[in-house]
């Protein structure tokens, strides 16, 4: 019972030319792993989320959850976007509950109702619910999104770059509520995380997913992080295990980086 | 930031000397960046307190008597060059003439002394009507159609050379097809400013569903917004202000059209009445009808304006 990834493959046409954005993808996460996606601009990380999202189709390969294809957007997964995407018409808890209440149908209107509320308010922000989107900080918007995602309970939650658009402080709240969430308020099982941040990586995940550019493959390493949770973002960056992760994820994302230089 | 460095200019001076008002004042600037809570438990022991300098205030009141002020300079000027043209050419209206007439139109407006005697009040109504009848039509048939030609490719390489050709052509061309099809001139001039009406209307609703933020469509994916939610929590939201555009840029054109479709049709309405004044020469009238058109047309964007502002997708948006 997992989720996986089979010989994926997604080109996209840009000034005429295909480029392989995924060659050959094979990922299985299992149930309580926490996977972060790493790599620069370019590499798929985004676009392979958004496969597992069900937002577009694969050229080649299967994505399935527990052994069922994923052929679209379904109930048993949510996402979090990199900009605060709230419906700017609704009030925060208005934004949680449409979704809800269209992601699942089978809930009714209380449960759906309940949801909003029982996650706006693990993510601080029943005080605010009445507000809308624009009458908040991206901070709070962001929460409110998350909020969202957690509120569908969906099985695998599907992050895109969700804290780069916020400040380090309000960044390291948001971590800090999305273990919280995931770990101990919700059933959500895994989380597939798109990151440009090495230290959010090794801090928030299981295992670090290293993607790279074309020509090469698409995967260019995996590497545990076996870290005891939960983790004090003080103490844990002291660890020798952080240290050498840190250190051999900063080799392979500049490596890649000379690479592409010499190539240019 | 350089938050601090009015101190050092000022306090350069005075040295030695007790610091006065400039260096407090970037104090309070600094401070008013931090979070607000605790401040004043800190503030109570040592420092003196902190007040910051009122702010140099001027009032509504001042400002919009001031943008009158200039408006009458700008209402003044023109009368006077208009006068310096009436002096030069004795057929122009003058704006004494002028005036005087219109204030003899608005100082009974309503009369009615059969079809060719109104009053200039009724004759705007009945020429407001008309426009009104065909821009509502207009909007009725434009929305949906720029719904349609917004969300759709398809419906999309359907039209749009078709509205591509339509759009540019002059409404008056519409009129005498029109008003031969359909008989009556009043219906023909409700159709030609339909007609007119339709092309704002339908590519602004058209840019608006298609501007639809990337996110948010993915956001309606992701948790499978039905078409009612997503109609409703997606895509109005975000056509609605692009739509009011439309509708204000028809009613605008509309509102120019209908005074030349009324001297063309023969309907009773202040375009022909513009008309009837030229023919009996009596060019005071037909600037004081001219007078009148602009007005009611300020009147009419000045309402749409408003609406459009209510309807922004931002801040100040009423909750």
């Amino acid at each position: 019972m997992s989720l996986k990834i089979e010989g994926a493959w997604k080109s996209f046409v840009h000034d005429g030319t295909a480029q392989s954005v995924l060659r050959n993808v094979d990922l299985t996460v299992e149930p309580g792993q926490f996977v972060s996606l790493i790599g620069h601009s370019g590499c798929g990380k985004s676009t392979l989320v958004r496969a597992l999202g069900g937002l577009l189709e694969l050229d080649a390969g299967q994505i399935s959850l527990d052994g069922k294809p994923i052929t679209g957007p379904g109930p048993d997964r949510a996402m979090v976007f990199q900009h605060y995407s709230l419906l700017p018409r609704l009030s925060l808890v208005d934004n949680v509950r449409a979704a809800v209440r269209s992601a699942r149908p089978d809930k009714g209107k209380a449960a759906a109702d309940e949801a909003a509320e029982r996650y706006l308010t693990a993510v601080g922000l029943w005080d605010a619910k009445d507000k809308r989107p624009h009458q908040v900080s991206g901070g709070m918007q962001q929460r409110a999104a998350v909020a969202r995602a957690f509120a569908v309970e969906p099985r695998v939650l599907l992050a895109d770059e969700p804290f780069g658009a916020v400040d380090a402080l309000t960044r390291a709240r948001l971590q800090s509520q999305l273990i919280e969430l995931w770990t101990s308020e919700s059933d959500t099982e895994i989380v597939v995380m798109v990151t440009h941040g090495i230290d959010e990586a090794i801090l928030l995940s299981d295992r670090i997913v290293v993607m790279g550019n074309p020509p090469g493959p698409s995967i260019v390493d995996m590497i545990p992080v076996e870290l005891a949770r939960p983790r004090d973002r003080v103490s844990v960056i002291d660890d020798p295990h952080y240290r050498d992760v840190q250190e051999r994820l900063l080799h392979l994302l500049t490596a890649d980086r000379l690479d592409d230089e010499e190539a240019a | 930031m350089s938050a601090p460095t009015p101190v050092t200019t000022d306090a350069g001076i005075d040295d030695a000397g007790v610091p006065d008002a400039p260096p407090e004042i970037s104090v309070v600037t600094a401070d008013a960046e931090a979070p607000p809570a605790g401040a004043p438990e800190v503030a109570a022991g040592a420092a003196p307190p902190l007040v910051a300098p009122a702010l140099p205030q001027i009032s509504r009141v001042r400002r919009a008597a001031a943008s009158l002020g200039w408006a009458a300079v700008g209402v003044a000027i023109f009368v006077a060059l208009w006068a310096l043209a009436g002096s030069r050419n004795p057929k122009l209206p003058t704006p004494g003439d002028t005036f005087t007439n219109l204030r003899e139109m608005l100082a009974d407006p309503f009369y009615d002394n059969g079809p060719d005697d109104k009053g200039v009040g009724l004759l705007v109504w009945a020429t407001l009507l008309r426009v009104f009848k065909g821009w509502a039509l207009a909007t009725l048939v434009g929305v949906p159609l720029g719904l349609l030609i917004g969300t759709s490719r398809r419906a999309w390489s359907a039209l749009n050379p078709l509205v591509q050709v339509l759009r540019p052509v002059s409404p008056l061309a519409w009129f005498p097809i029109l008003a031969f099809a359909l008989g009556a001139s009043e219906i023909a001039a409700v159709w030609t400013v339909f007609v007119i009406a339709l092309w704002p209307t339908v590519l602004n609703t058209a840019a608006g569903a298609a501007a639809v933020p990337v996110d948010q469509r993915d956001v309606a994916r992701v948790f499978r917004f039905g078409r009612f939610t997503y109609l409703r929590h997606v895509l109005f939201p975000n056509v609605l202000p692009y739509m009011v555009t439309g509708l204000r840029l028809s009613m605008g054109i509309a509102w120019i059209v209908i005074v030349a479709i009324e001297m063309l049709g023969g309907t009773s309405g202040i375009g022909r009445q513009i008309w009837t004044w030229y023919n009996a020469l009596d060019l005071p009238k037909v600037a004081a009808g001219i007078v009148i058109v602009g007005v009611v047309g300020l009147v009419l964007d000045t309402v749409l304006m408003r609406l459009a502002k209510a309807v922004a997708i931002d801040e100040g948006s009423p909750s």
